[in-house]
């Protein structure tokens, strides 16, 4: 701190390139990484799929090991590798100090620690593919005894074990980043932002930190317990002769987890949905109260009804009554939720930005998405839809949209903020309809499979006779597939290419949005506010106020600070 | 990273809305909320497996009731001398200070030093984790909670050492917090492996 504080008020020590770009305790800068890093295995898992589906619809391209291998790898990666690194550590670091106000998480140096931790991680799965003896191959739910079994399967070897490291590993990196963001957003608003008025990314990320941080914990206790087992020789879930494991307590630990993950990563890209569709509808959130209830109780329900994934494994049937029931009272806070997010639209003046093209056919998948999640929730259909193409078409209706429809829509939002520079409009169209139809070729059909009786995870079903006459089907749904991805690929190009060459955009809010990151300069610098600080005035979505003669109304605005800050000095 | 820090907690007071938990002590409170619950759970499993798995009451009878007493003591004592850490740091006696931490410390090596001695007694005797059920349960929950008091101690020990450039009250407390967690999931597992 010297003299030049006095005239420019913010002074900016030259960085390093170590500091500023790879080791930098920014909150923007790890976002980015998390966020690229996202993308880069975002590719790799996506390649997976295309190999898999081409042998679905040539059986004889992979070997079965192949196959079943890239199945799960598939799965894991875009889990955990994909939607929860671009989601949370990408969207959320970026965006949740910049929507509250403050100047970087409340521990940086915790924050820049979670993502090397979460590269480790990757760098480990990557590695694991390819170690002596096999990848795992026993689906990303890591079932036992398919996982806990060295001797008698294929895939309980050093393959799991470094597969059990690397999820180890990304589960702490996640845990890291939520205690930054319920610490953050708890003691870091700014003046005059009151928890009602956050804006409601920020509470979707907030109960989605919280659902991880309280779902995940009991299957790192599995994880260890099944790790023993492979390494120590423990029978924890195995059952073999004379020794009383139990797999279904696996089952137990892994999807009490499993259900909250799904809105883990559900939640944060409802967030980004609605700050795009009161955007580009000029439109209030239909009631925000409602929307942060209906997402609370939820949250609290994904506790109770993860045994709706083990109809068929032998539990109680009594029980798997009570979790049909909590599984049918789930829906309605969501389906709640997707009525605020229509009745948003309804009567707005929609602007037909990419951002908004995307989020209006992510609204529309959610809702087949949680249509065709109605007969897998009630145990008496679910009992014929198990582990059926149903499935995985109803799943990918809600994943595919949540890790790739509504991400994309906040990369198209937030991409001035974070670049300052613009994506090509025109593009931008032609992605979202592409993407729109190649997706649904590529999902649909699989509803129609799973009604046909077609088992999920099947390496090929030319042996069974009454799945012959599909094999079009899947033949459909590859060519979708790929030029599906072709079409990413292509997004991706214009992506990196806009990022450096991309037309420079001026101001700093170009789609006259009301949250407080507009308020800040694109992109936004380290400590984001300079010498102004924001302060808070009313709600997140004043659109349209008094009737329409107002447009919009800032949530906030800039003022500058009696004591100068210094922006060097990590 | 200091600077930056004290540049922050004053803008904190001067921009931020006024919280009533410093944000150091919310976030180790959540963190510790993840850490019971891991714990929680796979002591839960051994719960229902216990509930289910008469042979167990038969295995614990080979523990020794006598040395894990001895390791109780050792880590309430710990968790006294944490809590005379703190005091002093409340009154600013940092000599003091560092002396309980250091015992804190002390205690938790002990606690770990004893805890091998009995492995590899009941090793010696031929129990191992593939054993049977109470055997897996009790060195993965043993060794789960040894791992914690390790960090603990290790934790301790960082403050100790960090105490003589910054005096840090917060750290002090959010090191004997951590203690008396893993002093707590101790009196949990006592009884479940050696008093049944
Ligand atoms: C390029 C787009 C994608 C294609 C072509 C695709 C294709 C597939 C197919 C065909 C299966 C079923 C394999 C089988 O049962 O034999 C599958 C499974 C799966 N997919 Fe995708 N998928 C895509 C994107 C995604 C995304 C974005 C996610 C999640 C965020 C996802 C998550 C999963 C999961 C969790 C499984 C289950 C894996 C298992 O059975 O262990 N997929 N995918
Ligand atoms: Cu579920």
């Amino acid at each position: 701190m010297s003299e030049a504080v006095a005239s420019a008020g913010v002074i900016h020590h030259e960085e390093t390139f170590l500091r500023k770009y790879l080791f930098s305790t920014d909150h923007k800068t790890i976002g980015k990484q998390y966020l690229i890093t996202g993308i880069a295995m975002a590719i790799l898992g996506g390649t997976l799929a295309i190999l898999f589906r081409i042998n679905l619809a040539h059986p004889g391209f992979l070997t079965n090991e192949q196959y079943n291998t890239f199945v799960t790898y598939h799965g894991a990666i875009m889990f955990f590798w994909v939607a929860m690194p671009i989601l949370l550590g990408g969207f959320g670091n970026i965006l949740i100090p910049l929507m509250i106000g403050a100047r970087d998480m409340a521990f940086p140096t915790l924050n820049m620690f979670s993502y090397w931790v979460f590269f480790v991680s990757s760098v480990i799965l990557i590695i694991s593919f390819f170690v002596p003896g096999g990848a795992f191959s026993g689906g990303w739910t890591v079932y036992p005894p398919l996982s806990a079994d060295p001797g008698r399967y294929l895939g309980a070897n050093l393959g799991t074990v470094l597969f059990l490291l690397a999820l180890a590993l990304e589960f702490a990196s996640m845990l890291m980043g939520g205690v930054n963001f319920i610490t953050t957003v708890l003691t870091m608003r700014a003046k005059g932002l009151t928890l009602m008025r956050l804006p409601i990314f920020v509470w979707m990320e907030i109960v989605a930190s919280l659902l991880f941080l309280f779902s995940v914990a009991p299957l790192i206790a599995g994880a260890i317990m099944l790790l023993l087992d492979i390494i120590l020789g423990t029978h924890f879930f195995r059952v073999e002769a004379g020794k009383v494991g139990d797999p279904v307590l696996w089952q137990h630990l892994f999807w009490f987890f499993g259900h909250p993950e799904v809105y883990v990563i559900l939640f944060p890209a409802l967030g980004i949905l609605f700050e795009v569709i009161t955007t580009y509808s000029r439109r209030p959130v239909f009631s925000y109260k409602l929307v942060v209830y209906a997402t609370i109780a939820a949250g609290i329900l994904s506790f109770l009804v993860w045994a709706h994934h083990q109809f068929v494994a032998g539990i109680n049937p009594l029980s798997a009554i009570a979790f049909s029931i909590t599984t049918i009272l789930i829906s309605i806070p969501f389906s709640m939720t997707l009525v605020v997010m229509g009745l948003t639209f309804a009567g707005g003046s929609i602007r037909f930005t990419p951002a908004m093209l995307f989020a209006i056919f992510a609204f529309l998948m959610f809702i087949i998405g949680g249509l065709s999640g109605l007969p897998l929730g009630a145990v008496g259909s679910d009992i014929y839809f198990h582990d059926t193409y149903f499935v995985v078409a109803h799943f990918h209706y809600t994943v595919f949209t949540i890790a790739v429809l509504s991400t994309i829509a906040g990369i198209y939002h937030w991409f001035p903020k974070m670049f300052g520079r613009k994506i090509n409009e025109t593009f931008g169209k032609i992605h979202a309809w592409l993407t729109f139809i190649f997706y649904n070729g590529f999902a649909f059909p699989g509803f129609f499979l799973g009604l046909a009786g077609h088992p999920r995870r099947y390496y090929s079903a030319l042996e069974f006779g009454y799945l012959q006459k599909y094999q079009w089907v899947h033949e459909l749904m590859t060519v979708s597939a790929v030029l599906l991805l072709t079409t990413q690929v292509v997004f991706l190009f214009v992506f990196f290419y806009s990022i450096f060459a991309g037309a420079e955009e001026k101001s700093p809010n170009p789609w006259k949005s009301t949250t407080l990151e507009w308020l800040a300069p694109s992109p936004p610098p380290h400590l984001n506010w300079g010498s102004f600080a924001p302060v808070v005035e009313r709600g997140p979505y004043e659109y349209a106020k008094n009737g329409k003669d107002i447009d919009y109304l800032p949530q906030g605005k800039l003022v500058k600070l009696k004591q100068p800050v210094s922006g060097h000095e990590h | 990273m200091s600077e930056q820090l004290r540049v922050l907690d004053e803008l904190e007071k001067e921009e931020y809305e006024s919280v009533p938990v410093p944000f150091q002590k919310l976030g180790f409170w959540v963190f510790l909320g993840g850490e019971i619950i891991i714990l929680g759970g796979i002591v839960a499993s051994a719960i229902l497996f216990r509930l289910s798995y008469p042979g167990w009451f038969k295995s614990s009878e080979h523990t020794n009731v006598v040395i894990a007493s001895i390791n109780t003591m050792v880590l309430l004592t710990g968790s006294l001398t944490a809590v005379l850490a703190h005091k002093f740091a409340t009154i600013r006696q940092w000599g003091k200070v560092q002396l309980f931490l250091g015992l804190t410390a002390l205690c938790g090596f002990t606690f770990i030093g004893i805890k091998f001695i009995e492995y590899s007694r009941e090793i010696h005797h031929g129990f191992l984790p593939s054993s049977g059920i109470f055997w897996m349960f009790y060195y993965g929950i043993t060794g789960l909670h040894g791992l914690h008091v390790l960090a603990g101690s290790l934790i301790i020990l960082g403050v100790m050492l960090f105490l003589r450039k910054k005096k840090l009250v917060e750290a002090v407390e959010n090191a004997g917090l951590y203690w008396h967690f893993v002093d707590i999931v101790w009196l949990y597992i006592f009884p479940l492996f050696y008093l049944t």
